[in-house]
């Protein structure tokens, strides 16, 4: 279906009847997802957000439940967000992020209803990458620029309007009422050659990876790797696939919420045990941490990667640190031995 | 399903002073609710995460055993924030409780078989529930023999000394309780747990060996246990990493691709072999 660029606005802006809808937005100097009150806020011509919009599912710092103290008890609400949400304009790496997402907060045994509820709640309206970012690996990860996996519809941006590909009932049904015409011949061509010319720069190897990682943990090629890490964060908190917390209580008299915020196996405290002794004492360790996660860990507990080639991490970096070449170095590495 | 960060409300019905230092309290709680203590159904090796409300919560080894019903017993050292605020709270104060969290102590294939638990220091809390629950006149006769080496520096560091006392008149207990340096008064034995391991010498035959305790405890009675013949599959151990979800979500407790939480805390030898040594 073909969409007007000039009508995007007023479709936005009909959504909003029945949905939040979170859109990029600019901020000073980077875009980010807001929820917006009118469609004209939403803007489209952007590369990609500086913090992915996995924030709207699973908030930076959310209230789990808030309770009262009583004699005789303790009174206990719920904080669970059921309102209906639309996420327009999220790159297909940002879409696949939440398919691995599900993995975590949803086991056999124990269901996060915090991001379970927003997530059955939302529907995600993607916008192809018509020129991807010098950072971007998403296709060496089974993703790419134009990926529809985990989206509700895809626009594909053709100069003065959107292909607007349906890819489940759930994105037909913000299409109704809106009375699109079908993508013409024309219309069809273009997109093709956009998608085409959308080639990304980077390829990274992962071939083998697995089976090396398997057997590195203790190679002294993590000596080397972490060496320029300061251990701030940036990338796990800019990672769209992250979703390490921390749980807080904040109180006033006998009042008060449980909370939950974003943390970071970057940082020392995440695994101090209370007697002093910490299991991943320094930067090594937790820098083998982030990628044995992504690149191992998760891929042995939900046979997926969990990285979605976004870039973020290395966009954010202030040192510089590429996972690209982290990887390409653990995949030129001769691996010693996996012994202590 | 039900959400997994709710507490179930509980009030604190005794703060007993456990150890000589002060540093260690045993608190029961039990249930404001019936129905909430019907649906806590647990077995021993199990924790549970315990809501200071206003302070925060953390996860501590059930201490008690299911075959004590109306109460959940955690013994807790004082260390940071929540259990410093646990340690000073008065009776009849409500708590929260998330739970039962974790694994258990693998009691079904222990029947019929000799066990040997090994504990040291305050990390006796889970072993107190596991050796509670054996000596249980319904379970007793399921399990062989039962041999139980416990140390602490000091006869006031140990915990539970009225049931020690009441376990050492017990025939089908074999009771070792050890300090590490003589005190006075003190009749039974002194050295470090791997050594008197050693000299108690048990059998590992058709035996398991349960063992908790200080790193180091661990690290000397290891080989001290292999040599006696126990497999990494029968030697049972728990590891504490760092919490806060409990449930596998939060990403803080993994040992490799394991989350101490959720496939554990509860690994054999065997298991933590393969895993990375980051516990
Ligand atoms: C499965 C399991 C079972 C357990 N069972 C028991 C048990 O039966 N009994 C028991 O006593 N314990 C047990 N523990 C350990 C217990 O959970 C911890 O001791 C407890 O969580 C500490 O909580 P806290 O709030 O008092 O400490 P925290 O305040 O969180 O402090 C913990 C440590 O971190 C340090 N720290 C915290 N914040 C900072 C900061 N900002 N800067 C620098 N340092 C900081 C503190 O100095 C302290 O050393 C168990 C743990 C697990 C995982
Ligand atoms: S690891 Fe880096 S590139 Fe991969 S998903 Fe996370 S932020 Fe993006
Ligand atoms: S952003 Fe760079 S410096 Fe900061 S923790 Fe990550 S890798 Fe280390
Ligand atoms: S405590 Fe959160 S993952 Fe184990």
């Amino acid at each position: 279906m073909l969409l007007n660029k000039g009508q995007l606005t007023d479709w936005l802006n009909q959504l909003m009847q029945a949905y939040q809808v979170f859109a990029p937005i600019k901020e000073g100097d980077y875009f980010c997802f807001k929820q917006i009150n009118s469609g004209d806020q939403a803007t489209l011509n952007y590369t990609n957000s500086k913090v992915p919009p996995k924030e709207v599912l699973f908030p930076r710092s959310e209230k789990l439940f808030c309770y009262r103290c009583e004699n005789d008890g303790v009174q206990l609400t719920e904080q669970i967000d059921e309102s209906k949400k639309i996420i327009v304009g999220l790159r297909p790496c940002d879409a696949k992020s939440f398919l691995l997402l599900d993995g975590v907060f949803k086991s056999d045994k124990y269901h996060d209803p915090y991001y379970l509820t927003r997530r059955n709640n939302t529907v995600l309206v993607g916008l192809g990458c018509n020129q991807p970012a010098s950072t971007c690996f998403c296709t060496s990860l089974g993703g790419g620029p134009f990926a529809t996996e985990g989206l509700d519809l895809l626009l594909v941006d053709i100069g003065d309007r959107y292909v607007v590909e349906v890819l489940t009932d759930r994105g037909r049904e913000l299409l109704a009422g809106m009375e699109l015409p079908a993508a013409d011949q024309e219309a069809k061509e273009t997109a093709r050659r956009v998608k085409e010319g959308a080639a990304l720069s980077t390829q990274v190897n992962l071939e083998g990876l697995k089976s090396k990682l398997d057997v590195i943990f203790y190679d002294p090629i993590w000596d080397l790797i972490h060496e320029k890490c300061l251990g701030c964060a940036a990338c796990t908190y800019t990672c769209p696939t992250c979703h390490c917390f921390d749980i807080v209580d904040e109180a006033e008299g006998n009042e008060g919420c449980r909370i939950r915020n974003w943390d970071a196996c970057m940082f020392p405290l995440f695994t101090l045990h209370g007697s002093g002794h910490n299991p991943r004492p320094t930067g090594k360790e937790r820098f083998r941490q982030r990628v044995m996660h992504k690149f191992k860990y998760f891929v042995d507990n939900f046979n997926a990667i969990a990285c979605v080639g976004c870039g973020r991490c290395i966009i954010n970096c202030p040192v510089n640190l590429d996972i690209r070449e982290v990887l390409a170095e653990i995949q030129g590495s001769e691996v010693r031995s996996d012994k202590q | 399903m039900k959400n997994p960060y709710l507490p179930l409300p509980m009030r604190l019905v005794k703060n007993f002073v456990e150890t000589e230092d002060k540093l260690i309290h045993t608190f029961t709680l039990e249930f404001l609710n019936e129905e909430d203590e019907k649906s806590f159904q647990y077995l021993p090796g199990q924790f549970a995460e315990v809501s200071v409300f206003g302070v925060g919560e953390a996860p501590f080894g059930i201490a008690s055993s299911p075959t004590e019903p109306g109460h959940l017993k955690f013994s807790v050292a004082k260390v940071g924030v929540v259990t410093t605020t646990l340690h000073q709270l008065p009776e009849g104060t409500i708590l929260g409780v998330r739970g039962p969290l974790g694994n258990n102590y693998p009691i079904e294939e222990f029947k019929g078989k000799n066990l040997v638990v090994i504990g040291g220091g305050f990390a006796f809390t889970t072993l107190r529930s596991l050796i509670t629950y054996i000596l249980h006149p319904d379970h007793r006769g399921d399990y062989g023999e039962l041999t139980v080496i416990y140390g602490a520096r000091n006869p006031g560091l140990l915990l539970y000394k009225d049931e020690l006392a009441e376990w050492e008149k017990r025939s089908d207990i074999n009771l070792i309780c050890t300090i590490d340096r003589p005190v006075e008064g003190w009749n039974g034995r002194v050295g470090f747990v791997p050594a008197v391991t050693k000299e108690v010498a048990p059998s590992a035959e058709n035996a398991y060996a349960v063992i908790c305790g200080p790193p180091v405890m661990i690290k000397f009675t290891m080989p001290v246990l292999e040599e006696l013949g126990f497999s990494p599959e029968r030697i049972i151990m728990s590891l504490e990493n760092r919490m806060k979800c409990g449930i596998g979500m939060c990403g803080r407790c993994n040992v490799g691709n394991k989350y101490v939480c959720k496939d554990g805390p509860v690994f054999t030898r065997a298991q933590l072999n393969q895993l990375p040594n980051e516990y």
